[in-house]
């Protein structure tokens, strides 16, 4: 563990409290060769096994999404050329899938997001106990997200016997039928409660590396809480969370057991990952979602091109 | 942890990987077994029945010291999953598998399952003949056996006979669908938080399609007529959904869509539902010491239209994999398991309720049965016996199967109409404009079905 | 300087106390009812799982009855009936598989990461966008193709190929906030190595990797957690012999009976394990993130 004070990272306040950081940026120029093929030799064997394990399956992927193979007429198996990607550009199901996908996460990740501000904002203070409610508002994050979706469904969601309806019967609300009327909703809150804790800490983590020193000159000046808040823990805050967002997006569009569970794909809620799983499974058509396997990959490599080049400051730093 | 300490660590954990994998072990599922004893493994529906075979395997290996069985249990669409990859991509993992009525007409064509009529045919005390001849025409494809059967259900109505009194209503022994969704809106009761009926509408060919589809059959309608066109937008099949819709909203139970078997049977089961129209199965968790309505409660036969009836047909077999090693122990455990002894057994030791109800005559004819069995017993030995797979509705189908029809295509055009109908008695889409839909979806299938 | 919470330098409260009293009352009623704030919101957040652990306690029919109850005689019954089918064995499969995944993937990711940040490499950006993009292929589409993969060289139903599997979904994730992390080291400190004449090994292993243990500690855990309740390409390519503990969870699902209450066991048997590393790990993960997942 470190003993120097330099490790509490500053990004745009002043440079009190950070002891020489800024000063020695790297200049990629003048490395000598050597350095260079380490490097290399480094990231080499990651970058193998990467992509052998990664790539083959997309690779084989590809291969099948150029036949026709229902698993239930093996003896109709034959190539189809681009037929497949045809049949999925044309049959209507993506464009309201990828809809769906986008209402469904972008709501969740806000959602997570404020409310991971929230928590994070009320962990930093010192309070009695305060390991403890760190622990417990991991937990969420640890449990089986199969097992979360079935507890949302049967133990809290549930019209008639669920807690929610229970707890907004006491103060005089009538039950609401959730999976009926609001089945994205259902989600929305499965998602939410999953990954709050995910975006809490890495806000956390934000918070905490502040400098101290910063925040008493703020105070000192005669800025309100409210103030510091917004001016200057907010801006401090903007790369962690889009540090958040990045891997909290990866992470839920691969989001299946929700659907799987609670809505089964009504309701506008048939993200591309149960759409994905429906083809291959319940269709039994193995190149037409591989098909859609290959043109998610696209779609999604443009966004994110598109995204993190723009919008992340992540990538668009210069190395050290 | 400092530095050298994880090293240590790292150094063992690795000195562990490479003992293991030199030792070629790929897992410790490998549970140690003698030589001379063949493991059969079984991968199986995690339902009460087969609850109770996982607990009676002792039995079996008193009887066959050579043959392990390792059952493994999966969630039901896993289990479909699993096994379809499995047998269609000739994975041989599996020896034995649960397999639907569904599946094993398609499965037997494709001869991804071991033909079992001669072998069951050999043995006398089997008497394959015991078995219910709906449920036998089932699960055999042109009168060849791909799979025996352990549960069968077909499904009627169960009501509560003290609300009944209560309203002065009376239940007719053979209902007609308008007189019950009559009976489900006088006895919906908000105020008591009751609904009328609890009708399933939960999207999936196998949830709310079971009811649904029965209800299409005895309306006039059918998926498919014998040319394999689609009939989901003809009058037969779209007023009875209509019917089914209406119902619900009427008299018919709050959230309908999250509805499915375990959500009725816990509402019903919990007095706060006057019906419930489902599989006859359910009667035995009805009837037991957790459910607040045990002993309250009324069966009769699955209400018609123009049909004399409507109930529904399922069974649950065990099929042997046609790429297994050990076909003739599977045989075995298959013969053993759905025998006339082994209904006795589970009977005997673990409770007469919980003998495995559907698929034997015989099952039906024993004194401690009949007497667990109340009333449900003998209504459902009645109902196994009349229902008709091969021509359940009003005109002729090409396909043996009630509330399904045996095409490789049904699960993925049952499970899209049927969200396409959730969405319908959310509001969300006209209904005419679903099954419209449901047509064109259903219209693609049924053309693969004129190629081949 | 506190070793357990990175925390600020509390130099505010001393100022604070040289104003009135009354506001430093108020300030201490705020205080009170902040943490009371707190500790609602924490208990909301956690009541599901508090109600999946209470429900393991009880009877299938207790659990399935309205209204909820909240007395009754807790029983061990559900526990019993979920190691009667063997769960010791795919806990055990799921402890190798994940352990081994992880540490696996943390041995290949710091040396990747730390050629992207410390000593950048060409096209550094490309590398990181490339590794991030192998995990935009929805699994769903990749399963059969990859199952099919696994039976012609006859791997299907082994662990050993499921955690190359897990190790390829991790790897990103872990390069990913490894390069993060170390690119909060001190170029000055590496330097100083350097001049002392350290190999490279040396300049990481002993050098550069103690300063961002926290953060390969909070990477790790991440890991673990995905591998461990990973359940999609568990259900599909193990069977047997390899099963892990999500398909096992998932197999109390019963289509004709009442389950919530042993499922509700077997989840809480199944997340302790996480928790208890989650534990361990919560006071380095914070740290470990504030050592600077972000430049």
């Amino acid at each position: 563990m470190s003993t120097t004070v330099e490790t509490t990272p500053t990004i745009e306040a002043p440079r009190g409290g950070a002891t020489g950081r800024k000063a020695a940026k790297v200049e990629l120029k003048g490395q000598d060769l050597a350095e260079r093929k380490f490097a290399r030799k480094l990231i080499a064997p990651g970058l193998v096994v990467a992509i052998l394990i990664t790539q083959i399956p997309f690779l084989a992927t590809i291969y099948y999404s150029f036949q026709d193979w229902n698993l239930a007429r093996p003896e109709e198996r034959s190539f189809a050329g681009f037929d497949n990607y045809v049949a999925v550009i044309t049959n209507g199901a993506f464009l309201p899938s990828v809809w769906a996908t986008i209402r469904i996460v972008g709501g969740s990740m806000i959602l997570s997001l404020l409310l991971g501000l929230l928590l994070a904002v009320l962990l930093d203070r010192n309070f009695k106990g305060r390991a403890l409610a760190r622990t417990l508002l991991i937990t969420p994050f640890l449990v089986m997200p199969a097992a979360a979706a079935l507890i949302w469904k049967y133990s809290l969601l549930e019209v008639n016997t669920g807690m929610i309806n229970w707890g907004l019967g006491l103060i005089g609300i009538d039950p609401i039928a959730w999976n009926t009327d609001y089945p994205a909703i259902t989600i929305v809150f499965t998602l939410t409660w999953q990954y709050t804790p995910f975006m809490m800490l890495i806000l956390l983590a934000g918070l905490q590396s502040q400098s101290g020193e910063v925040l008493e000159a703020a105070d000192v000046d005669g800025a309100s809480n409210l103030q510091t808040f917004r001016y200057m823990t907010l801006p401090h805050l903007r790369t962690y969370a889009e540090l958040a967002i990045l891997l909290g997006t990866v992470f839920m569009i691969q989001v299946f057991d929700p659907v799987n569970i609670m809505t089964k794909g009504a309701g506008n809620t048939k993200t591309i990952a149960y759409l994905l799983y429906e083809r291959a499974f319940i269709g039994q058509q193995i190149g037409e979602a591989a098909a859609y396997g290959v043109i998610t990959v696209i779609v999604t490599i443009a966004i994110a091109t598109a995204a993190l080049r723009t919008m992340f400051k992540i990538f668009t730093e210069e190395a050290r | 942890m400092t530095a050298p300490t994880r090293r240590r660590l790292g150094a063992a954990g690795l000195g562990v990987s490479f003992a293991l994998a030199l030792s070629g072990c790929a897992g410790f599922g490998n549970l140690g077994t003698d030589p001379g004893v063949t493991t059969v493994t079984l991968a199986t529906v995690n339902n009460p029945q087969m609850q109770d075979m996982a607990q009676l395997l002792p039995e079996f290996n008193k009887l066959h010291p050579t043959i392990k069985i390792n059952m493994i249990f999966m969630e039901e669409n896993d289990l479909r999953n699993a096994a379809t990859k499995d047998v269609a991509t000739q994975g041989g993992q599996y020896d034995i598998m649960t397999v639907g009525a569904y599946e094993v007409p398609i499965w037997g064509e494709n001869r991804w399952l071991v033909d079992l009529t001669d072998l069951a045919a050999k043995d006398p005390a089997y008497d394959v003949d015991d078995f219910f001849q709906p449920v036998r025409d089932g699960v055999s494809v042109e009168n060849r056996l791909y799979a025996v059967p352990f549960y069968g259900e077909s499904s009627f109505l169960m009501y509560r006979k003290d609300l009944f009194e209560q309203a002065g209503l009376t239940m007719p022994e053979r209902p007609t669908w308008e007189q019950v969704a009559q009976f489900a809106e006088k006895l919906k009761d908000p105020a008591a938080d009751r609904a009328g009926i609890c009708l399933r509408g939960k999207p999936g060919w196998g949830e709310m399609f079971a009811p649904l589809t029965t209800m299409v059959n005895t309306f006039g309608g059918q998926w498919y007529d014998m040319n394999w066109n689609a009939q989901v937008d003809q009058p037969g099949f779209t007023d009875a959904v209509q019917f089914y819709l209406d119902t619900l909203e009427a008299g018919g139970e709050a959230d309908p869509v999250s509805f499915g078997f375990t959500e009725c049977l816990n509402l019903f089961s919990q007095e706060r539902a006057a019906m419930w129209y489902d599989a006859t199965s359910a009667a035995g968790s009805v009837e037991s010491e957790d459910s607040k309505v045990a002993g309250k409660v009324g069966y009769v036969r699955a209400p018609v239209k123009e049909t004399e009836d409507s109930g529904w047909l399922w069974s649950w077999n065990l099929g042997i994999n046609a790429e297994s090693d050990s076909k003739d122990q599977a045989w075995e455990f298959l013969k053993w398991a759905t025998s006339k002894e082994y209904a006795k057994l589970v009977g005997s030791t673990l409770g007469w309720s919980k003998t495995p109800p559907g698929t034997r005559k015989s099952t039906y004819q024993i004194p401690e049965y009949i007497e667990a069995g109340g009333e449900f017993a003998p209504l459902t030995a009645q109902i196994m016996s009349e229902v008709n797979p091969k021509q359940p509705g009003v005109k002729p189908q090409p396909w043996v199967g009630i509330q399904y029809v045996t095409i490789p295509e049904f699960q993925d055009v049952g499970n899209q109409v049927s969200q396409l109908i959730a969405d319908s008695i959310a509001g969300r889409r006209p209904l005419k404009l679903a099954l419209n839909q449901g047509q064109e979806i259903a219209e693609r299938a049924g053309e693969n079905q004129k190629k081949g | 300087m506190s070793t357990t919470v990175a925390s600020r330098p509390q130099t505010t409260q001393p100022a604070r106390q040289e104003r009135s009293t009354s506001r430093f009352t108020r300030r201490k009623v705020t205080g009170y009812l902040t943490t009371l704030v707190t500790w609602i919101l924490v208990f909301l957040f956690f009541f599901p799982m508090l109600w999946m652990v209470v429900t393991s306690f009880k009877t299938e029919g207790q659990a399935a009855s309205f209204p909820p109850e909240f007395i009754f005689t807790p029983t061990l019954d559900r526990y019993a009936a979920v190691f009667e089918r063997g769960m010791g064995l795919y806990l055990l499969n799921s402890l190798f598989v994940a352990v081994l995944s992880t540490v696996v993937v943390m041995a290949l990711a710091i040396p990747a990461a730390y050629a992207l940040s410390v000593r950048p490499i060409g096209r550094w950006q490309d590398g990181l966008f490339f590794f991030i993009s192998t995990k935009f292929l929805p699994v769903a589409a990749s399963i059969i193709p990859v199952f099919l993969l696994l039976r012609s060289v006859n791997l299907l139903d082994n662990l050993w190929s499921l955690g190359l599997l897990y190790l390829g979904i991790n790897l990103p994730l872990a390069v990913w906030m490894m390069r993060s992390f170390f690119a909060e080291v001190p170029r000055a400190v590496v330097e100083a190595a350097q001049i002392d004449g350290a190999s490279y090994g040396r300049e990481l292993w002993r050098v550069a990797l103690p300063m961002v243990a926290p953060g390969a500690a909070a990477a790790a855990l991440i890991c673990f957690i995905f591998a461990w309740n990973e359940y999609f390409l568990a259900n599909l390519l193990t069977a047997v012999v390899a099963r892990t503990t999500p398909p096992f969870l998932g197999s109390f699902v019963d289509g004709r009976g009442q389950f919530l209450a042993i499922l509700s066991a077997a989840s809480t048997i199944a997340v302790l394990p996480v928790i208890a590393a989650g534990w361990l790990a919560q006071k380095r993960l914070v740290r470990g993130l504030a050592m600077g997942a972000v430049k």
